[in-house]
């Protein structure tokens, strides 16, 4: 008698593994996108998601966690929004459809259901490693998405914004993008939601940095409270390429971000700027991982996390240093306001090195208000409740400041301005 | 315009008692200058002023104007017109110095029923007064008190106080760290603002500064009293003899 116990699939497992069965017959993509699809499918079905036990999720159990899966809803409706910041181009993917009009000159636009069509995308259907429980949802529903390219030396004036907007229902769409040698530019990552519906949303945005490329990448995530927001950024620096990339998070119910790079080139420098915004019932992961791959690379990540309610925060950040990545510059922060008994945030920061001549930090700090801030704030006429909003703010304000773009900086210190008014 | 009564006060935490009885009359248009040696009780007596709830009145009153001010917090002494002039200025990074001083004379003004100042002529305030007292624009650009020297910050503290007008000036140690030319500078604003309906208490170690800020009246502090007042002469008197005698004398 066979004594291995079948492992009950979770409502939410069944849901995904149902909705591919579903769904499979309209999904774009045929021969090999689809063998792609079958193959994480299975592997979803045979691993289910990943619990506690697998260390990558030790913080976020997302079996746990992921209690339903919203229905696909094709009648759902959202239409574009303006952009943060006036000016800007505006590629929008409304409910997970992606609509190609809105480039700017230099920028090929393409849509990824074609690229899922012709079978030019099958190759990015795979794990980045055993533990890819979003390349592997993400990999086996994509429907839509944007194939980008940025030509070589392109300089937008303006930036470029990939308006995600959902009202209800799924949606999985996925951005590879390259940006070419000596470009430079501002791209934001916009996630709205417009509903209070309930809603799935995973994408994959796999970056390209040439030669000399200056991006400033930008992801501002304002789901629902009621929301599933599963990310994942993979970035590939090339020689003296620089990126920075803001990870804004002030919405969702379950979000899990992640960001994974490799630094391919020397002279590349890496900047991530966090600043998660947690309040009511919300747990929000961040978790980074970067390769120093070759020698004489830089980089440096500060997190910055206000929490209210019963918010859980996570940030895991592991930043690995090659045998030859002789030179390597790391410095890794995560700095937690808590502001409320009832919150919890975890901070696992890892360093592997295994490079001799390297200077490589990562501190980690959980604050209260500083009194004496408050108290001169006080002595100034400000009433108590406006002197720690004020600080509050300046907690994160100085992140958003190293945008050094008002046009940027103001929307951002708007919204961040709202966020705290309504939670605090 | 200020008169403490019996006072004593000890820190909240762990009980111990700092004012011990100390009784205080200042009138309007009085410059009063309060010294003693370390330890005896005068940065206390500023927070205390301030609303600083890391300290507890357990006995007597302060009152304000004749009217008690222990139950008012900070925020609504100040817009009552306290103003206390901190010994050690706080840097607060991401609180933008302009932005400060607009919220916090707007939020004085509120609490009065006066109407906000416009932008501009808050700009139009904010630019008289620091061309005063000497204040490179560019400070103002940083956030607060961040990256100051100790006297830019001791001006930008003086700055606020021209700004937002007081009745009662507080000056924690004013003097402390400041060099010749900008103890000058600090106590020219300081001077600019006597007037016959505001008082000032100049909480100081050394006679220095009273020699630019003339006080009607010296008091001296020790072990939480007051314990002998005089005229400005007393403060040429301790600073030839110390604090020893006078103690002594006390005792």
């Amino acid at each position: 008698m066979n004594m291995q116990t079948a492992i009950t699939m979770t409502a939410a497992e069944t849901a995904l593994v149902d909705g591919y069965t579903a769904q499979i017959g309209e999904l774009p993509g045929e021969g090999a996108v689809l063998s792609a699809r079958d193959t994480l499918l299975a592997d979803l079905r045979k691993q289910g998601l990943p619990t506690r036990r697998v260390e990558s999720w030790h913080y976020t159990d997302l079996r746990a966690l992921l209690r339903s899966v919203p229905a696909v809803d094709p009648t759902a409706f959202a239409q574009r929004v303006d952009p943060l910041v006036a000016g800007s181009s505006v590629l929008a993917v409304l409910n997970g459809t992606a609509d190609t009009k809105g480039a700017p000159a230099g920028v090929n636009v393409r849509s990824y259901a074609d690229s899922l069509v012709d079978g030019v995308a099958a190759a990015d259907l795979v794990e980045r490693d055993a533990d890819d429980a979003i390349g592997r949802i993400n990999g086996s529903f994509v429907r839509d998405g944007f194939e980008i390219e940025v030509a070589e030396g392109t300089e937008l004036e303006q930036p470029l914004e990939l308006q995600l907007v959902q009202s209800a229902g799924q949606s999985h769409t996925r951005f590879p993008v390259t940006f070419g040698a000596n470009t430079k530019a501002m791209v934001i990552e916009r996630h709205l939601s417009v509903s209070d519906a309930p809603s799935l949303v995973t994408t994959v945005c796999d970056l390209i940095l040439d030669e000399g490329a200056e991006i400033t990448w930008i992801i501002l995530q304002q789901q629902g409270d009621a929301d599933s927001h599963l990310a994942q950024v993979n970035f590939d620096l090339g020689t003296n390429a620089k990126l920075r990339l803001f990870v804004i998070n002030a919405g969702g119910k379950l979000v899990r971000q992640e960001v994974h790079g490799v630094t391919t080139g020397e002279g590349s420098d890496f900047k991530l700027r966090g600043i998660n915004l947690l309040g009511g019932e919300t747990h929000t992961d961040v978790t980074f991982t970067l390769g120093h791959d070759v020698p004489n690379t830089t980089s440096t990540e500060i997190i910055r996390n206000v929490l209210l309610g019963r918010a859980k925060g996570v940030f895991q950040g592991q930043i690995r240093v090659a045998p030859d990545a002789q030179k390597t510059d790391a410095k890794m922060a995560c700095n937690t306001l808590l502001l409320s008994d009832d919150a919890d945030f975890s901070a696992k920061p890892e360093l592997e090195i295994f490079a001799d001549d390297v200077q490589c930090g990562h501190g980690a700090t959980v604050i209260d208000i500083n009194a004496t801030h408050l108290f001169y704030l006080r002595a100034r006429g400000i009433p108590e409740n406006k002197a720690r909003a004020m600080l509050v703010n300046a907690f994160v304000d100085e992140i958003v400041e190293e945008l050094e773009d008002e046009a940027v900086i103001e929307p951002l210190e708007t919204i961040i301005a709202a966020w705290l008014e309504t939670h605090a | 315009m200020l008169e403490i009564k019996n006072l004593h006060a000890r820190i909240a935490e762990d009980g111990t008692e700092i004012i011990r009885g100390l009784d205080l009359t200042v009138k309007a248009g009085e410059v009063a200058a309060i010294m003693g040696p370390n330890g005896s009780g005068k940065s206390t007596l500023s927070y205390i002023l301030s609303g600083r709830e890391d300290y507890e009145v357990t006995e007597g009153d302060i009152l304000y104007n004749g009217e008690s001010i222990l139950e008012l917090d900070p925020s609504e002494r100040a817009a009552k017109g306290i103003f206390l002039a901190f010994q050690y200025p706080v840097e607060i990074p991401g609180v933008a110095t302009m932005q400060f001083l607009k919220v916090a004379l707007n939020e004085q003004r509120k609490y009065r029923g006066e109407e906000e100042l416009s932008t501009p002529d808050f700009i139009r305030r904010v630019k008289e007064a620091s061309a005063r007292l000497q204040i490179n624009p560019d400070m103002l650009k940083r956030p607060l008190n961040v990256g100051f020297s100790g006297g830019e910050k001791k001006r930008a503290e003086i700055l606020q106080m021209a700004l937002l007008e007081p009745k009662l000036c507080v000056l924690d140690e004013t003097d402390s760290g400041l060099d010749i030319d900008a103890l000058k500078i600090v106590a020219d604003g300081v001077n600019a603002l006597r007037s016959p309906d505001r008082a000032v208490v100049v909480i100081t170690h050394y006679q220095r500064l009273l020699e630019y800020i003339v006080p009607d009246s010296v008091h001296v502090l020790y072990k939480g009293q007051i314990i002998k007042s005089g005229d400005k002469s007393l403060a040429l008197d301790l600073e030839a003899n110390g604090y020893a005698d006078i103690i002594d004398a006390a005792a």
